[in-house]
C-alpha cells in the first residue's frame, strides 16, 4: 500500500515535471513573433489561453457575422489576427504570418494542425487598404470617400420595389 | 374568420409601423453621426441596394467602372496559371463586370452597359446552391459564404446573366477586403465591404462619375426619398430578362 503509494506521487511528480516542460516549451516559446504589435502587449484580445486553445471558434463565429450580418466592428477579426501578429522584415516590408517560423505557421506546425485561412485570406496587414473594418484603425479618416454617409433619410419600406 | 384576422392584421401592422417609426429616428441619426464607422449591428431588411444604369451614358469603349472593379476587389491581382493560352485566360479569369454591346439588328442602334450580378430578389443562383453557400443578404446583396461553397458551380449555370466567375487555380495575392481563394464562386458583392463600413456608393459609381458619364447609380431601392429611386420613378427602366421575373436590383434605363 505504502509502497503505492509513494509510486503514485512519484508518477505524479513526474507528470508535473513533464507537463512543466511542455508548458515552458509552448511559453518560453511562446510563437508571437518580436517585432509585431502583439509583441507589445500583455494578451490578445481574450487571455492568451483562452485563445491558445479556442481562437478557431472565435474567429469561425466571426466569419458567419461578418459574412452574413455585415457586421466588421468586433475584435475577433480575422484581419485583426494578421494586423497584430505581422512583423516587419528588415527590407520594410511585412512578413506573410503563414511563412515558416511565423506566428500562425509556427504554432500549427507545432501543434501538427492544418491551417485553410490563407487560402483565401490576406497574410499581410491591408496597409490603409480603404474599406477594412479593423477597429484599431481608422483608413476611412484617411480616405477621401470614406466620409460618405450611407444611411441617410426616412425608411418606410414601402418603396419600390420590395 | 378571415375577415376578423385581417382587421388585427392591419391594426397590429399601423402599430408595429408606428413603433418602428420610433425605434429607426435615433438608429437613422446614430448611423449619419458615426458615419464612417464599422458596422455593429446586423444588416436588415429596412433597405435594398440596387443599381440603375443609363445606357445612353455609357460609352462605347470606356472600361472605368471594370478597371475600377478589379482594382476594388483585387482581381487585377490574378496571374495566369502558367502554360495556359492568353485565350483561354480571357475566359476563365474572374470577371465581376462585363461591358456588353447591343445591336438591334433591325435599326442598327447600339447599346453599350456594364453587365454584373443583377442582385435578383429571387436569386436563381440562391435556389439551386445545395451548401447554402450562395445567399442574399438582408439588404439585398446577393453574394457567396466562400467558407461554404464547395465550387460545384450548380450557380454558374442557373443564373441568367452569367455574373458568376470562378476560381480555378491558387491564388496568392488577396486585399483583406476581397478575400480569394481556390474552388469557389464569387461575383459582385456591390462592394459589400464598402457598405459595412458606411461608405456611399460602388467602386464602379465612382469611377463612372469620375470620367464624367455618370451613367451608374446605386442606392437604396426601399427609401423613396433616394435619388436611385426617385430616377426610377421619373423614368423609363427595364431589367434585363424581366421575363423570368426575378426582380433584379439592377436595372436600365433607354435599352
Amino acid at each position: 500500500m505504502a509502497k503505492a503509494v509513494v509510486l503514485g506521487s512519484l508518477l505524479s511528480v513526474g507528470l508535473a515535471g513533464a507537463l512543466v516542460a511542455l508548458a515552458a516549451q509552448a511559453a518560453g516559446g511562446s510563437y508571437v513573433v518580436p517585432g509585431s504589435q502583439a509583441a507589445t502587449l500583455d494578451s490578445c484580445v481574450e487571455q492568451t489561453d483562452f485563445m491558445r486553445r479556442n481562437h478557431m471558434e472565435v474567429i469561425k463565429h466571426q466569419r458567419d457575422e461578418t459574412v452574413h450580418n455585415g457586421i466588421r466592428s468586433t475584435k475577433h477579426s480575422l484581419a485583426g489576427c494578421v494586423e497584430c501578429h505581422a512583423s516587419g522584415d528588415p527590407a520594410g516590408g511585412v512578413v506573410p504570418v503563414d511563412r515558416k517560423g511565423q506566428f500562425c505557421q509556427a504554432c500549427h506546425a507545432f501543434a501538427a494542425v492544418g491551417m485553410n485561412c490563407f487560402d483565401c485570406h490576406a497574410t499581410v496587414p491591408s496597409q490603409g487598404e480603404q474599406g477594412q473594418g479593423s477597429p484599431s484603425r481608422s483608413p476611412l479618416a484617411a480616405s477621401p470617400r470614406g466620409a460618405g454617409v450611407a444611411f441617410t433619410g426616412q425608411r418606410s419600406g414601402e418603396g419600390y420595389p420590395q | 374568420m378571415t375577415e376578423a384576422r385581417d382587421t388585427i392584421d392591419r391594426n397590429r401592422r399601423a402599430f408595429l409601423g408606428a413603433a418602428a417609426g420610433l425605434a429607426v429616428a435615433p438608429g437613422v441619426l446614430l448611423h449619419t453621426v458615426a458615419g464612417a464607422a464599422p458596422r455593429s449591428a446586423p444588416v436588415t431588411s429596412d433597405v435594398r441596394w440596387g443599381l440603375l444604369i443609363d445606357t445612353a451614358k455609357c460609352a462605347d469603349g470606356c472600361t472605368a467602372c471594370v478597371t475600377a472593379c478589379d482594382e476594388e476587389n483585387g482581381l487585377n491581382l490574378q496571374v495566369k496559371p502558367e502554360g495556359q493560352s492568353e485565350a483561354k485566360w480571357a475566359q476563365q479569369r474572374s470577371v465581376w463586370i462585363r461591358k456588353a454591346k447591343l445591336q438591334d439588328n433591325q435599326t442598327g442602334r447600339i447599346t453599350n452597359l456594364p453587365l454584373m450580378c443583377q442582385h435578383c430578389e429571387r436569386p436563381p443562383c440562391v435556389d439551386v446552391c445545395p451548401t447554402g453557400a450562395s445567399f442574399k443578404r438582408a439588404d439585398g446583396i446577393v453574394m457567396v459564404d466562400r467558407h461554404t461553397c464547395i465550387g460545384c458551380r450548380y450557380c454558374m449555370m442557373a443564373c441568367p446573366y452569367k455574373a458568376r466567375s470562378f476560381i480555378h487555380e491558387k491564388v496568392t495575392a488577396q486585399l483583406t477586403r476581397a478575400p480569394r481563394g481556390k474552388g469557389c464562386v464569387e461575383s459582385c458583392n456591390l462592394c459589400v465591404h464598402r457598405r459595412d463600413n458606411g461608405q456611399e456608393s460602388t467602386a464602379c459609381v465612382d469611377a463612372c462619375a469620375r470620367e464624367g458619364h455618370q451613367a451608374i447609380l446605386f442606392g437604396d431601392l426601399k427609401d423613396p426619398a433616394s435619388h436611385i429611386s426617385q430616377m426610377l420613378t421619373a423614368i423609363a427602366s427595364r431589367q434585363i430578362r424581366e421575363d423570368l421575373a426575378l426582380n433584379t436590383g439592377v436595372r436600365y434605363s433607354n435599352i
